[in-house]
């Protein structure tokens, strides 16, 4: 099957080969719905899984990222109907007083891998801005991100001004000093200590509704 | 060159663990290891403790000073905790850090202005991370000149250009590195510092990579590290690396080192 050959593709993080293979299924007629799934979301989730059990490190996710996007580049205008629609919408920022973004970058380029719509507030974002982007974009989820703990507390703010905004957002929860127990006092709906285990969350949190 | 003990900090298990349980005699082994291991100060950081850092980092301090007569490098991003830790500390302390973070900078400054204490100097500021030599310049121009317009001598300045993890970005090791040359023949008499660890994040062989990194980072002109100074490879490495960048006398330290068994590795 020539979409294993994209999977594959990825996995070598070929990105030239990656988006000529996807143009020659394109022109084969191979349906686009399994084009994504099973030759690049189902290789980026390959990709997190060995990232988590510390077989791949940064930079090869980071290389299978960009030869995935480039074969999205192509797919994407073509997909109509269901599977334009994305699996769900992601609001991500690390909170107020931290400008740390290099684990966020991570995770928002492996939940754009795993076919999400990521809003991206980059670093040093207030309460306020994530809650409007959340109402803005209909966000599934708000992502949070926190490097220091003296910025912890901003978490605990921004959940509780999304849940004062009644709004229909789950949240999780991430970063070097961040617990479980941590995201549990806080009311956070999930917390992961890596990118794939975020994507994981998130898939989880999305598909209970 | 300066070395600052890194091993006491809250984020590694151990020590987060002794703190909670006021583990006295742990603290104060672990900072004889690392004054007899070569450490110029001590840090300290109790970062991890959301409330209570204050009253942590002065703990660490008190451990520290009770078992070695050496001062130490108070490391927090909050004011508050250095203004605690300070009123304990014997002798001259180093602040880690400083940095023209705002609401950082303007409790910090009033604390550290016309001082004799040694100060890191980090370039970080209110627009993010600063990704190139150039941005972290025109940071180091106005944190030098704020500090010294401040009362602090150049002499006591640490200029730290942020290490970023060259996973991430393939020029991040050479942003840096032209950096700290670019900050030493910049400004006459200053001093550069850094933890060197963040450049291998991401990556496996962590050990390998700080210690060729810091070989490089001498060679442009680093006088600081934060480092653990019982890593005998990375002790090493600096030794060599200070004889080859014409800092040592007629090889005298490597010379010493070598007797002393410290390339025996």
């Amino acid at each position: 099957m020539a979409t294993q050959d994209i999977y594959q593709a990825i996995l070598g993080f070929d990105q030239e080969k990656v988006e000529e293979l996807t143009q020659a299924e394109i022109d084969a007629g191979t349906d686009l719905d399994s084009i994504l799934n099973d030759g690049m979301i189902g290789a980026m989730d390959e990709v997190g899984k060995q990232f988590s059990e510390g077989e791949l490190f940064v930079p090869e996710m980071l290389m299978a990222a960009k030869a995935m996007k480039g074969g999205l580049a192509i797919l994407k205008p073509l997909l109509t109907g269901d599977a334009a629609i994305s699996r769900g919408t992601v609001v991500i920022g690390t909170v107020k007083g931290d400008l740390h973004d290099i684990g966020k970058n991570l995770v928002s380029m492996m939940m754009e891998g795993a076919g999400f719509k990521v809003v991206d507030l980059g670093p040093d974002v207030d309460v306020g801005k994530f809650v409007q982007a959340a109402k803005e974009n209909n966000a599934d989820v708000v992502a949070l991100s926190a490097l220091l703990t003296t910025t912890m507390p901003a978490m605990e703010a921004t959940i509780a001004a999304l849940k004062e905004a009644t709004l229909p957002v789950k949240t999780i929860v991430g970063g070097a000093p961040v617990t479980q127990a941590f995201a549990d006092q806080i009311k956070a709906d999930g917390y992961s200590d890596d990118a794939p285990g975020g994507v994981e969350l998130v898939r989880n949190l999305i598909k209970g509704r | 060159m300066i070395i600052v003990g890194e091993l006491i900090n809250a984020s590694r298990k151990s020590i987060g663990a002794a703190i909670e349980s006021e583990d006295s005699d742990g603290i104060k082994k672990i900072a004889k290891e690392e004054l007899d291991a070569g450490a110029d100060y001590i840090d300290v950081n109790a970062g991890i403790f959301m409330g209570k850092e204050p009253e942590y980092l002065t703990w660490l301090v008190q451990q520290v000073q009770e078992s070695v007569d050496a001062p130490c490098a108070i490391d927090s991003p909050d004011p508050e905790a250095i203004q605690a830790a300070l009123a304990v500390h014997k002798g001259i302390p180093m602040i880690n850090s400083i940095s023209l973070e705002k609401e950082r900078y303007d409790k910090l400054m009033p604390i550290i202005s016309g001082t004799d204490f040694k100060v890191v100097a980090l370039c970080m500021s209110d627009e993010g991370m600063p990704e190139t030599t150039d941005q972290r310049m025109a940071i180091a121009d106005k944190l030098v000149n704020s500090l010294v317009q401040n009362g602090i001598s150049l002499e006591n300045i640490y200029v730290d250009p942020l290490v970023q993890p060259v996973a991430t970005n393939d020029r991040f090791g050479v942003e840096f590195l032209d950096s700290v040359e670019k900050i030493m023949t910049t400004f006459a008499g200053i001093h550069t510092m850094c933890g060197l660890s963040n450049i291998s994040y991401g990556l496996p062989a962590r050990k390998f990579m700080n210690q060729t990194f810091m070989v490089m980072a001498i060679a442009q002109g680093l006088d600081g590290a934060i480092i653990n100074p019982l890593d005998t490879g990375m002790m090493a490495n600096i030794i060599a690396a200070e004889a080859l960048a014409g800092r040592d006398n007629f090889c005298m330290n490597y010379l010493k080192a070598y007797r002393g068994g410290k390339f025996k590795l």
